[in-house]
């Protein structure tokens, strides 16, 4: 069990989504960087499926309440444990009254909080994420806020090894371009329908993340890009990812609290390999984006999980080396 | 935009694909999409197949390595895949239009040219068929609404809008379930609850049901 110390807005729990009700106009929700909660989960021996915290804005700090094994993966967020400073991507074993705070990240926006076993909140059409706008999963379908408590469910002393790490997915599959954190789009419907002055500008550019993004959405500031002619689309059905503009020009990219439909024309689609890549992109920072194929976008979910695989089969080693 | 003749397939990365049925939006095609629903949600790559207006969405268990082949399968079955006609139930709303529950109601005004209680009146008139669930838990898009109303969405979308508020995007309409973002134009608002995940289905209504939607007021 911890007990929420201190928090900012909008902390949740996320796990890695919900899936099978978009019919019902539920969209997936789940956590903005898919790799850094697996590789939480990895780190604990949990399961894929369990949930851990999703802490966007610093500082945010927890009190064990019984001694419980964790994880902080994510941001690199000067993590101290009772003040002694935590690596990033660490796992380590908490005593009963210790304290976790979590600072201003040196690079990314978001850090994850894994608990041995996964956080324990009901499962809410198949998944423990919150779902902000429908106000259900996660903890009572909101925000955390201070003097929240929250189980593991898996707490204790922990029987696997603590106190190592592993690479960050940053370092591990670095993108850039330019000097700038760079994420793959494969063009979408209405790709052809934007003048093309727009579109070689969209893949030259810089786009600014603005303050209006969240969880929802991340709003890009740059040169607009315009259609040939004015677009009014029936709705349809979409994904994390997709790249929407509004009539205005200033493009919208859906994350994981999405709608799971819109009618904004469509320019492409991140792909869902680097949507995590996006989650970690702070505001006020900028972006470059580079045109990929179908193709392309399946290898690179082939390197992900290449990478999680190989930090899995690290994991065990360490189990059996410090048996 | 020009209306398609020919049926159109696209990607949502390498989540998902789109079809998108050929000719004008109406309750045939609708009809027709429901039906494919149920075949391609059968379909072993198939996560989900999600009705959109005169539109389907196929979310991927994992993405194919052959889409080709999925493709043609898709339009195969389209061309072979009849009108299912589902008969639902008929819901009453009433609805307060203009006002502070309208907040779009002028752009609607100043786009179509009527007036606020000639656009009260013609938004009533049809019984809506829900063609598909979308946007958030137990929204429901409707079809049929008269094409002098319709009003394109806005220029840049409003962060928030109250739940109930009943809204005007393109040719479409349809009754938030919940407050949040909206690029469409509010023009009223009526109470209703249209969702509860611990009921199953969480939905209130479905493909199919219709709605009636009556005027309670109209704040001029």
């Amino acid at each position: 069990m911890i007990e929420i110390l201190s928090t900012t807005a909008l902390a949740t729990v996320q796990d890695v989504g919900r899936f099978g009700s978009l019919g019902y106009g539920v969209g997936t929700s789940g956590a903005m960087d898919h790799l850094a909660l697996a590789l939480g989960n990895l780190l604990l021996g949990n399961p894929e499926d369990a949930a851990a915290l999703e802490i966007p804005m610093f500082a945010f700090e927890v009190r064990f309440t019984q001694d419980c094994a964790f994880a902080v993966t994510g941001a690199a967020c000067e993590a101290t444990l009772d003040g002694q400073p935590l690596p990033p991507y660490w796992v380590a074993q908490a005593r009963e009254g210790q304290v976790l705070s979590l600072g201003y990240p040196t690079s990314g926006s978001r850090a994850y909080l894994c608990l041995a076993g996964g956080v324990d909140v009901p499962s809410v059409l198949g998944s423990r994420s919150t779902q902000l706008r429908g106000e259900f999963g996660g903890l009572h379908g909101r925000a955390l806020q201070q003097g929240d408590r929250i189980a593991a469910l898996r707490p204790g002393v922990s029987t696997l090894p603590t106190d190592f790490g592993v690479v960050s997915p940053s370092q591990a599959l670095p993108l850039q371009r330019d000097g700038l954190p760079a994420m793959r789009v494969l063009p979408a419907a209405e790709y052809d329908c934007f003048l093309e002055d727009s579109r070689a500008a969209f893949w030259a550019g810089e786009w600014k993340v603005t303050t209006q993004s969240n969880r929802y959405g991340y709003r890009l500031e740059g040169a607009p890009i315009l259609p040939k002619a004015p677009m009014e689309i029936r709705s349809h059905g979409i994904v994390p990812g997709v790249i929407q503009v509004p009539h205005g020009g200033q493009p919208i990219i859906q994350m994981r609290d999405a709608q799971p439909s819109g009618g904004y024309p469509k320019f492409g689609t991140v792909i869902e390999a680097d949507l995590w890549r996006l989650g970690q992109a702070p505001i006020g920072s900028k972006v470059r984006f580079i045109e990929c194929s179908y193709a392309e976008a399946i290898a690179a979910l082939e390197d992900n999980q290449c990478y999680l695989a190989e930090v899995s089969r690290l994991v065990d080693l360490h189990g059996l080396a410090s048996r | 935009m020009s209306i398609a003749s020919e049926p159109r397939i696209s990607l949502l990365g390498s989540t998902a694909l789109l079809f998108e049925a050929p000719g004008e939006l109406d309750l045939a095609p609708q009809q027709r999409i429901w039906n494919l629903a149920l075949q391609a949600g059968e379909w072993a790559e198939i996560h989900e197949a999600v009705p959109g207006m005169n539109n389907l969405m196929l979310t991927f268990i994992k993405p194919p390595r052959d889409l080709n082949r999925l493709c043609e399968r898709l339009l195969q079955s389209w061309e072979n895949c009849p009108p299912l006609p589902l008969e639902g139930r008929i819901v009453e709303l009433p609805v307060v239009y203009g006002g502070e529950f309208g907040p779009h109601m002028q752009d609607v005004v100043a786009h179509t040219g009527l007036d606020i209680e000639t656009i009260a009146n013609l938004h009533c008139e049809p019984l809506y068929p829900v063609y598909a669930l979308g946007s958030h838990p137990g929204y429901c898009y409707l079809g049929g609404m008269d094409a002098r109303l319709a009003t394109p969405r806005r220029q840049v979308p409003v962060i928030s809008i109250a739940a109930g508020s009943v809204s005007i995007g393109g040719v479409q309409t349809g009754v938030s379930a919940s407050a949040g973002p909206s690029g469409w134009n509010t023009i009223g608002r009526t109470e209703m609850s249209f969702f509860d995940p611990t009921q199953n289905p969480p939905a209130m209504l479905r493909p199919g049901d219709m709605l009636r939607l009556r005027i309670e007021r109209i704040i001029r």
